[in-house]
């Protein structure tokens, strides 16, 4: 989806050929999603069966040219204005593995978190100190997708120490139940 | 995974902050509270070392003996190869007001006094004279970008400024060892993000760094980072050049 509206948005600037638009996307988005120059290609084909791009001529070394149609025109002002849809469609792996380890005998959910935490700590000390040697000035399209990428692993963590105070609280809650219910037994013996 | 007692044992005199199996119990007997249970912890020069934990997991008593603010239970901690718990209070007193600078959240920066006077202070009480505190107090202030407000108060700063001058005053004099404890306090993203970026430089130049902090974003600038839970070291991460750190989380 974002390569289909990507291509898109490139193309508003002025028409241009497959390659010059793989090169353009990876440079404009700081170089942290590659393209593979099929999937341009493959996209290309589609946006032109969907109406939205048209074939305008060739460059003087014989490259296709694309150019967007009045209703690309209109795709691109679009998604400019429009939220980006966030359902998450695609499945969590980290979500679904904590949710079948609350409730899996023999699991130790703290360690599992702590796991879990170490690898996203890791991976931000690593984005940090990519951001650190940047140039604020120079890299500011790909520094604002690494501050993306940043928060991303920010938000996880939260969530972790947010699912092990949880599972803490459940814990302690399950103990106090059994201990009354253990209560409850030697009173009526 | 979990040992803890082992996970950062470094052998002491290698770092400019050694703690080694360091515990520290309030109260005794039944009601006793372990705040920290055989804590080791290096913070070598030039490093940064981040501490988490959930509220109570004894970071804030970890920092509190590290600048020799407490004393432990058990256990040793010593700054620049100096055992603290060997020191009287007068020599200890000394080691705190040469060798430690504190960056704290509330800035504690006094108001009547300007950015440069705030800095010095340490300096003069430490006995040194008031040309060559205010010479040392420019250039703390010039290093946190601020040489231009020296002789503004405190209230005609912003919070971000007045944060630059407490880690100014933090880093004055020869003081290699810096403790921070939430040290971006409310200021913004942005702004907090300059005060690491100040505390990165500073150990990047040979301090070391000891950061407290709940906050994941800023423990991220860290060399190491230490998880405290109930008082023990669970785990720690290091920080390990993979130039693919951004292809593989995307």
């Amino acid at each position: 989806m974002a390569i289909r509206q990507g291509l898109l948005a490139l193309l508003d600037e002025g028409p241009a050929y497959g390659y010059a638009l793989k090169t353009l996307f990876e440079e404009r988005t700081g170089g942290t999603w590659p393209l593979n120059i099929g999937q341009v290609y493959t996209t290309l084909g589609r946006l032109e069966r969907d109406g939205l791009v048209e074939s305008a001529g060739q460059t003087e070394a014989g490259h296709p040219l694309y150019a967007l149609t009045a209703a690309g025109r209109e795709e691109v002002s679009a998604w400019f204005s429009a939220p980006v849809p966030r359902e998450r469609a695609e499945r969590d792996e980290l979500a679904i593995k904590l949710a079948l380890a609350i409730t899996a005998p023999g699991v130790d959910v703290r360690a599992l978190v702590q796991v879990q935490r170490s690898e996203s700590m890791r991976v931000l000390q690593e984005l940090t100190r990519l951001k650190a040697n940047a140039d604020s000035e120079g890299d500011a399209a790909w520094l604002l997708v690494v501050d993306r990428l940043i928060f991303d692993a920010e938000a996880e963590l939260r969530w972790l120490d947010h699912c092990e105070s949880r599972v803490v609280r459940l814990a302690a809650a399950r103990k106090k139940h059994r201990s009354a219910a253990a209560g409850t037994r030697v009173s009526t013996r | 995974m979990s040992t803890p007692n082992g996970v950062s044992a470094m052998g002491t005199g290698s770092g400019v902050l050694v703690l080694a199996d360091v515990t520290r119990v309030h109260g005794r007997g039944p009601t006793a509270v372990h705040a920290l249970r055989g804590v080791s912890l290096t913070v070598g020069a030039g490093e940064l070392v981040a501490v988490m934990g959930p509220s109570g997991s004894g970071k804030s008593t970890l920092l509190n003996l590290a600048g020799g603010l407490d004393h432990a239970t058990a256990g040793m901690v010593a700054v620049e190869d100096m055992d603290l718990d060997a020191l009287s209070a007068a020599q200890l007193a000394a080691v705190r007001r040469r060798h430690v600078g504190y960056v704290f959240q509330d800035l504690n920066l006094i108001p009547a006094l300007t950015a440069a006077e705030n800095v010095s202070l340490p300096l003069e009480l430490d006995g040194a004279t008031a040309c060559i505190a205010r010479r040392q107090a420019r250039e703390a202030l010039a290093e946190v970008g601020l040489l231009e407000l020296v002789d503004r108060f405190p209230d005609d700063m912003s919070g971000g400024q007045q944060q630059r001058v407490a880690i100014a005053r933090a880093l004055v004099g020869d003081r290699r060892l810096i403790l921070a404890d939430e040290p971006t306090g409310a200021l913004d993203s942005e702004t907090g993000e300059e005060v690491l970026r100040l505390l990165r430089a500073r150990c990047d130049a040979g301090a070391a760094g000891l950061l407290v902090t709940h906050e994941a974003r800023h423990a991220g600038w860290a060399d190491r980072v230490v998880f405290l839970r109930d008082g023990a070291v669970v785990d720690e991460t290091a920080y390990a050049v993979t130039p693919q750190a951004i292809a593989t989380s995307s």
